[in-house]
C-alpha cells in the first residue's frame, strides 16, 4: 500500500512485478515502432542506403561473372545488414544517447526495471527493422531476379528468430558497456561496424575466410545466423555452409542464452555503479 | 583584415579543432587503429568476394581496377562526411554553430578545414592499402611506372572536388533537421554506384550509364588508376578509349562545374538558415 497521498487517490491500479515489467516494454516499444514510421525519411533511408551497397556489390559479382546465387547471398545479407545497423546505433548506443539527452537518470529513478527498458528497445528496434528488412530483400530481389530455393520455411524461421534474440541480447549487454565510456563509445561502435560486415560474411559466404577466423567470427551472432540462412535459402547454400545446419542452430541457442544473461549480469552492474558514484548519468562530451 | 587572410586564418583554425574533435578522445596508437579499420574493412571484403569467385587470380586486369578504385573511394567519403558532419556536429551536439557565426570567421573556408583532418587520417589509409596490395596482392603497381605529375595533379585536383561536394552537402544540412547524415551516407553510396569505383560503367543498365558518366568522380578515380599504373586498364572500354589529357580536361571541367554549384548553393542555404533562425536549432530527434 501507498503513503504517497497523489498516489492512494489515483484510480489507476500501480503494477508490479510482471504486470509492470510487460507494461515497461510495451511503453519503450511503442515510440520505437510509431514513431520510425511517423518519420518518413528514416524508412527512405534505412531501406535506400542498404539498396545502394546491395546494388554495388551484386554488380561488383555480375563484373566478374559469379554464379547468380551470390547476387542472393548479397541481398540476403544487405537485409541483414539493416538489423546489424540497428542493434550498433540504436541499441547499444541508446543508453549512452538517453544520457546525452537526460532521460538516462529518468530511467534509472522510475520503478520499472532497465532490464524491461532494453527489452522493449530491442522489441520495438526489431519489429521496426523487419519491416526494413523485408523491404530489402522484396526490392533486391525483384531488382536483381534472385531466385530462392528454400528448403524448410519453418526451419528459416527457427533460424532467424535465434539470430534475433541472439543479437539483440548482445546489443542489449553492449548498451551497458558503452554507457561506461564516454565520447569513444561512438568511434568504437563507428569502428566495429564495417569490419563486423567482413567477418560475419555479409556479402560472401564466410567458408572462404581462414578457419579460425571463421571460427573466432561466430561469436557473432549474425555469421551463424547469415550462413545457415543462406543454407537454407539456396541451391548451393549448404555446399557453402561453414558448419553443419544442426551445429549452427544449436551454437546460436547458446550465444542467445549467453548474451541475454550478459546483459542482465552488466545491467545490475551499472545501475549499481549509478547509484554508488552517481556520475554515470552525467553527459560527457 | 582582408578577405582571404580571414579565409586562411579560419581554414587552419577549423584544421587544428577539426583533429582535436577526430583525435583527442584517445591515444594515438587506438587512433590510428580506429582510422585504418574502416578502410581496410572495405577493402578486405572485396578482396575476398574477388578471391571467392575468381580462385585468387590477383594478375587479372579487372583485379587492379577494383582494387584502386576502391582504395581511391574511401576519399570521397572521408572528405564528404568530414566537411559537412561538422554542421550537424557543431549545431546539434556542441552546440557551437551560433557562436562561430558571430565570431570573425568565413564559414566555408571553417568547414573545408574540418575536413582536413579526416583527408590525413585516409591518406595513411590509403598508403598502407597500396603497400598491402603490391606486398600481398600482386598489385601491378610499379614505382618506377607512375605518372607522379599526374597523379599528385590528379589527388589535388579530386581532393579540392570532393571538398566542394562536401560543402554542397553542408549547405543542404544547415536546413535539415539533425538525421541529415542519411543524405550523405546516400550521396556517398550512390557515388560509390555511379561511378565505377569497383566495376565498369559498362554494367550498369544502359539509361543509368549518363548518370555516371556526368560525375567527376567517375573521371577522377579513372586519372588516379592510369597514373598509378602508367598505363589505361580495358576494363571500361569508354574511359580506356580517353587520353590522359582528356580524362585530365573532362575531370577539371567537372570539378570546376561543382565547385560553383556548392558555392552558390552555400550562399542560399546559408541566408535561408539565418532568415529562418536555423543556426542555432536544435532539433534533437
Amino acid at each position: 500500500m501507498t503513503h504517497d497521498p497523489v498516489l492512494a487517490s489515483s484510480s489507476v491500479p500501480l503494477a508490479r512485478g510482471w504486470r509492470l515489467f510487460l507494461q515497461s516494454v510495451v511503453a519503450r516499444a511503442y515510440p520505437r515502432i510509431i514513431g520510425q514510421q511517423r518519420e518518413k525519411s528514416w524508412l527512405f533511408f534505412d531501406v535506400l542506403l542498404p539498396l545502394l551497397s546491395v546494388a554495388a556489390y551484386v554488380l561488383v559479382y555480375r563484373a566478374m561473372r559469379a554464379p547468380e546465387d551470390y547476387v542472393g547471398f548479397v541481398v540476403v545479407g544487405g537485409a541483414m545488414l539493416a538489423f546489424w545497423m540497428n542493434v550498433l546505433w540504436s541499441m547499444s548506443m541508446q543508453l549512452y544517447w538517453e544520457r546525452e539527452q537526460g532521460n538516462l537518470a529518468l530511467y534509472i529513478l522510475a520503478p520499472n526495471s532497465m532490464m524491461a527498458i532494453l527489452l522493449g528497445m530491442a522489441v520495438g528496434g526489431l519489429t521496426a527493422t523487419t519491416l526494413r528488412a523485408l523491404a530489402i530483400i522484396l526490392l533486391g530481389s525483384w531488382l536483381f531476379q534472385v531466385s530462392f530455393a528454400v528448403v524448410s520455411f519453418w526451419g528459416l524461421f527457427l533460424v532467424f528468430l535465434l539470430t534475433m534474440v541472439a543479437l539483440y541480447g548482445m546489443g542489449m549487454m553492449f548498451a551497458s558497456v558503452f554507457l561506461l565510456l564516454g565520447r569513444e563509445a561512438w568511434a568504437a561502435l563507428d569502428a566495429i561496424q564495417e569490419p563486423v560486415y567482413f567477418i560475419s560474411g555479409f556479402y560472401f559466404p564466410i567458408r572462404a575466410l581462414p578457419f579460425w577466423l571463421a571460427t573466432a567470427a561466430s561469436i557473432l551472432p549474425l555469421t551463424l545466423g547469415l550462413d545457415a540462412m543462406r543454407q537454407l535459402c539456396f541451391r548451393t547454400g549448404a555446399s557453402l555452409g561453414f558448419l553443419s545446419l544442426q551445429v549452427e542452430v544449436g551454437i546460436l541457442g547458446l550465444l542467445a542464452l549467453l548474451f541475454l544473461a550478459g546483459a542482465r549480469f552488466l545491467l545490475a552492474y551499472v545501475e549499481r555503479v549509478a547509484v554508488r558514484e552517481g556520475r554515470l548519468t552525467e553527459a560527457r562530451r | 583584415m582582408t578577405t582571404w587572410r580571414e579565409g586562411w586564418r579560419s581554414f587552419w583554425v577549423a584544421t587544428w579543432l577539426g583533429w582535436q574533435v577526430e583525435a583527442n578522445w584517445t591515444d594515438p596508437w587506438i587512433f590510428i587503429v580506429y582510422s585504418l579499420l574502416k578502410p581496410l574493412a572495405r577493402a578486405v571484403i572485396l578482396v575476398f568476394m574477388y578471391g571467392v569467385i575468381t580462385g585468387a587470380a590477383f594478375d587479372q586486369p579487372f583485379f587492379p581496377y577494383l582494387y584502386l578504385g576502391n582504395t581511391f573511394y574511401s576519399y570521397v567519403y572521408a572528405i564528404m562526411t568530414g566537411v559537412s558532419w561538422a554542421i550537424i556536429d557543431d549545431r546539434e551536439h556542441y552546440k557551437t554553430l551560433k557562436y562561430l557565426y558571430v565570431a570573425p570567421l568565413r564559414i566555408p573556408a571553417y568547414l573545408l578545414g574540418r575536413g582536413v583532418a579526416r583527408f590525413l587520417t585516409n591518406t595513411a589509409s590509403v598508403l598502407i592499402m597500396l603497400g598491402a596490395g603490391i606486398a600481398f596482392l600482386k598489385l601491378p603497381l610499379d614505382l618506377g611506372q607512375v605518372q607522379w605529375g599526374l597523379a599528385l595533379a590528379g589527388l589535388g585536383v579530386g581532393v579540392l572536388m570532393l571538398a566542394m561536394m562536401g560543402l554542397m552537402l553542408a549547405a543542404v544540412s544547415l536546413l535539415t533537421v539533425h538525421h541529415s547524415w542519411g543524405v550523405v551516407e546516400g550521396v556517398a553510396g550512390a557515388l560509390f554506384l555511379f561511378s565505377g569505383a569497383v566495376f565498369p560503367l559498362e554494367i550498369l543498365p544502359v539509361w543509368l550509364r549518363p548518370l555516371g558518366y556526368a560525375m567527376p568522380v567517375t573521371y577522377w578515380l579513372e586519372v588516379m588508376r592510369r597514373a598509378l599504373l602508367g598505363q589505361p586498364l580495358p576494363a571500361s572500354p569508354v574511359l580506356s578509349a580517353m587520353s590522359n589529357a582528356q580524362l585530365f580536361a573532362i575531370m577539371v571541367g567537372l570539378s570546376g562545374l561543382f565547385a560553383l554549384l556548392a558555392l552558390g548553393a552555400f550562399r542560399v542555404c546559408d541566408h535561408l538558415a539565418r532568415e529562418r533562425g536555423l543556426i542555432d536549432w536544435t532539433t534533437n530527434y
